[in-house]
């Protein structure tokens, strides 16, 4: 703990992710009505709040998958601006190659084997030499418990072992964030204990910040240095997870976290 | 229910031939006071036509002709169309009780049905193109070089005799078309043919009468009275003078013509003659081969044309800009919405010529109608190449183009490596089943002078007088071609989904 607000401080000065007035819309709907944070490198921060709170939507705007209406993103050292524009194209080419995301679902290439989708990126996007992202496609393999189903296709795989996989197919491209959509949603109790240690190390080894989206309030107080409680597309808490669960300063946070009633 | 009973025994009292002797062909005619002419209204003027002043009524030199074999019979003549290819297998069949429309008497018809003497004596003519006319003179002139005409007709005998590479088509109008933009150096046809299709035609001369040949009015076998009573018609009307009356009176009368008013039985004899009767051999057997050959040549050139340009449509379709998009879709209702006949029509006789003359160009010009089969077909599959994989495309989670996003692939790449992959093993059964599909349609390529399985089959059928053998040996390499290649798409397949077990 010590180590990790160590970490945070130093590198407060520049954020690594920042979010300025964002407006999303689908249609008539707004779904994120202007919000605004700084994440800082090295931070594991978890995006929480009901369903339909928009923080599955903040996430993919931050990677680019989804364009916005309004307000500022940067990522590292590239800026986004509202709209489909082309002057967008450089910026998100640069900051997919320096960002990993897994997705709820995962989304490995069914055609290929466990140790194919992990290095199919660093070979036609970074046209690394086959062996060598090979090679390190088997030390992440390792790092993720996988080594025993490097020839595995997906469909062969339970679910934690093709989430464990798609995390080694994004870190294979040594990015410095790595995007979680609902990392805790297929997994059985007993292993979201094991996927908590397993990024908790990562982000040492790997000097990654995390940025991830959960609707587990446990697993974000267990795992993260920061929450972002985001209701109705609105962040409505900003902090460290022990300190909002102690003293929630929305009354609609107490009620998410189902501390009254 | 009941009450149709009486119906069905009165109908059957009606029926005159129920257990009796079979009725013969001049009995029925007299009986019914009808003569059932078949022709084909499509072969035009002056055989049998629509009056283009009076639509609904027929006329000709043949309506002439059947209106006046049927007077003297004493009975009224009626006309029944039916396709011409066909109006022998019809005349067996009963359709009508004899055929009369431009029928040339040749060894192979006059093995099957039973000919009156002629009614008009016509001249093979060979056409060529006028600067070559100091060349080619005479058939013999020709050897070697590619003469066209239509298939099993007397002209195409004679050319099968002669050293010529010999072109079949199936209309009058294409093969003169083709002489004159230089795919033929020669046209073998009936002179009235060659009049009205080939030698009103400035930059075409003709080279030589070769020989002459006879129309005749054909009977069932088995109608030996009508063939006589027919055979008298024609002597009385040829006596009379009325046969070349009508002759002349459709522009089609010559000197040739005066041996029809001498003509004797002896001369029919002659004439019908068959010398010696084809029978199927092995010379055949390597004939459906190579058609075979070049129905697997056609088909597979097609079929990778079809699925490389259906890829680029079904890309350029989802994935394209607006225009390009756009132009992918009118491309498949194009192609899908019209017959393949038509375009390979069009592309043959309409663009392959107009590009040969804008760009002067003419060489390899003997390939043109293997090169407009192949890309007449490919560009016509590859419309339904381009809907297979597009719903082959369409059926991957959009999850998987955003997998590959986030991974830093550009479109193109994500395409190539994730999307296009998947969605080929979704749409490899609809590619085999169109492979299959093309092998059989490529029999279509025919009508651009194309020999392969279906037109060997049926020239030979025709030869050697039977359906039986030349059909099972076609059916039996057409399932030659497809078993194999349906083997080959389900062993794919298999291993495909193995792959994703290991």
């Amino acid at each position: 703990m010590t180590d990790l607000q160590k970490t945070t401080a130093t590198a407060a000065e520049t954020p690594v992710i920042q979010v300025e007035g964002l407006v999303k819309k689908y249609g008539d709907r707004t779904v994120l009505k202007g919000i605004g944070f700084a994440l800082n490198a090295g931070e594991i921060v978890a995006l929480v709040g009901p369903s339909g709170g928009g923080k599955s939507t903040a996430l993919r705007c931050m990677t680019g998958l989804e364009s916005f209406h309004d307000g500022k993103v940067r990522v590292l050292d590239q800026h986004l601006a509202p709209g489909d524009g082309s002057r967008n194209a450089e910026p998100l080419r640069k900051i997919r190659l320096s960002t990993g995301m897994v997705f709820q679902q995962w989304h490995l290439f069914p055609h290929r084997s466990a140790i194919e989708n992990v290095f199919e990126a660093p070979v036609h996007v970074k046209k690394q030499p086959l062996e060598e992202a090979r090679a390190r496609a088997k030390e992440l393999l390792a790092k993720v418990g996988l080594s025993h189903r490097e020839n595995a296709m997906p469909r062969m795989m339970s679910g934690g072992e093709q989430q464990r996989c798609a995390i080694a197919r994004a870190l294979a491209m040594d990015p410095k964030v790595l995007f979680m959509d609902e990392p805790t949603s297929a997994l059985d109790p007993q292993r979201v204990g094991d996927l908590a240690e397993l990024l908790e190390h990562l982000r040492e080894s790997e000097k990654l910040t995390l940025v991830m989206v959960t609707h587990e309030m446990k697993f974000a107080e267990r795992l993260a240095s920061r929450v972002l409680v985001l209701y109705e597309g609105h962040v409505i808490e900003n902090g460290h997870p022990r300190d909002i669960l102690a003293n929630p300063t929305d009354p609609r946070t107490r009620t998410f976290l189902g501390l009254e009633g | 229910m009941r009450r149709l009973w009486p119906l069905v025994f009165v109908a059957l009292a009606l029926l005159p031939s129920c257990g009796g002797r079979r009725e013969s062909g001049l009995e029925r005619v007299r009986r019914t006071g009808v003569l059932r002419w078949g022709g084909d209204l499509q072969g035009g003027e002056p055989y049998v036509f629509d009056d283009p002043d009076q639509p609904g009524r027929l006329i000709g030199f043949e309506v002439e002709l059947a209106d006046a074999i049927a007077e003297e019979m004493g009975v009224r003549a009626e006309f029944t169309q039916n396709d011409w290819s066909s109006l022998v297998p019809s005349l067996e069949r009963g359709s009508f009780d004899v055929a009369l429309n431009g029928l040339e008497v040749t060894p192979a018809r006059a093995d099957t049905v039973l000919f009156t003497r002629p009614y008009f004596i016509f001249s093979a003519q060979l056409a060529v193109r006028r600067e070559d006319g100091e060349r080619f003179r005479s058939l013999d002139d020709l050897s070697g070089h590619r003469v066209g005409t239509l298939a099993n007709s007397f002209s195409w005998e004679l050319l099968n005799q002669s050293g010529v590479e010999v072109v079949t088509y199936e209309g009058v109008e294409e093969p003169y078309s083709d002489l004159e933009s230089g795919r033929l150096d020669g046209v073998l046809l009936d002179d009235i043919i060659a009049a009205r299709y080939g030698l009103n035609r400035p930059a075409l001369m003709l080279a030589d009468d070769v020989e002459d040949g006879f129309y005749a009015v054909a009977c069932r076998r088995g109608d030996e009275d009508l063939q006589g009573a027919i055979d008298d018609a024609i002597a009385a009307l040829a006596a009379s003078g009325r046969l070349r009356e009508i002759l002349a009176r459709w522009e089609i009368d010559s000197e040739r013509e005066a041996r029809l008013t001498t003509w004797t039985d002896e001369d029919t004899h002659a004439m019908v003659l068959v010398h010696s009767r084809a029978s199927f051999t092995g010379h055949h057997v390597l004939l459906f081969l190579q058609g075979a050959l070049n129905t697997v040549f056609i088909s597979a050139l097609a079929m990778l044309l079809a699925i490389g340009l259906g890829l680029v449509l079904a890309l350029g379709r989802l994935y394209g800009p607006r225009p390009v998009s756009a132009f992918a879709t009118a491309y498949v209702e194009l192609f899908r919405g019209t017959p393949v006949l038509l375009q390979l029509y069009v592309l043959y006789y309409g663009l392959m010529p107009t590009i040969r003359r804008l760009l002067e160009l003419d060489v390899g010009v003997d390939y043109d109608a293997f090169l407009a089969a192949i890309v007449g077909l490919g560009l016509n599959y590859a419309a339904y190449e381009a809907e297979i994989y597009r719903a082959g495309i369409q059926a991957i989670p959009p999850g998987q183009m955003e997998a590959a996003t986030v991974l830093g692939m550009s479109k193109g790449l994500a395409l190539r490596r994730v999307i296009v992959p998947q969605a080929f093993r979704i749409a490899l059964p609809g590619v085999t089943n169109d492979f299959i599909a093309l092998l059989k349609d490529s029999s279509l390529v025919s009508v651009i002078t194309v020999v392969e399985l279906t037109k060997r089959m049926t020239i030979t059928a025709v030869e050697v007088r039977s359906w039986l053998v030349p059909g099972l040996l076609c059916a039996a390499l057409y399932m030659a071609m497809s078993y194999p290649l349906s083997l080959l798409a389900r062993r794919l397949e298999a291993s495909l989904s193995r792959e994703g077990e290991k």
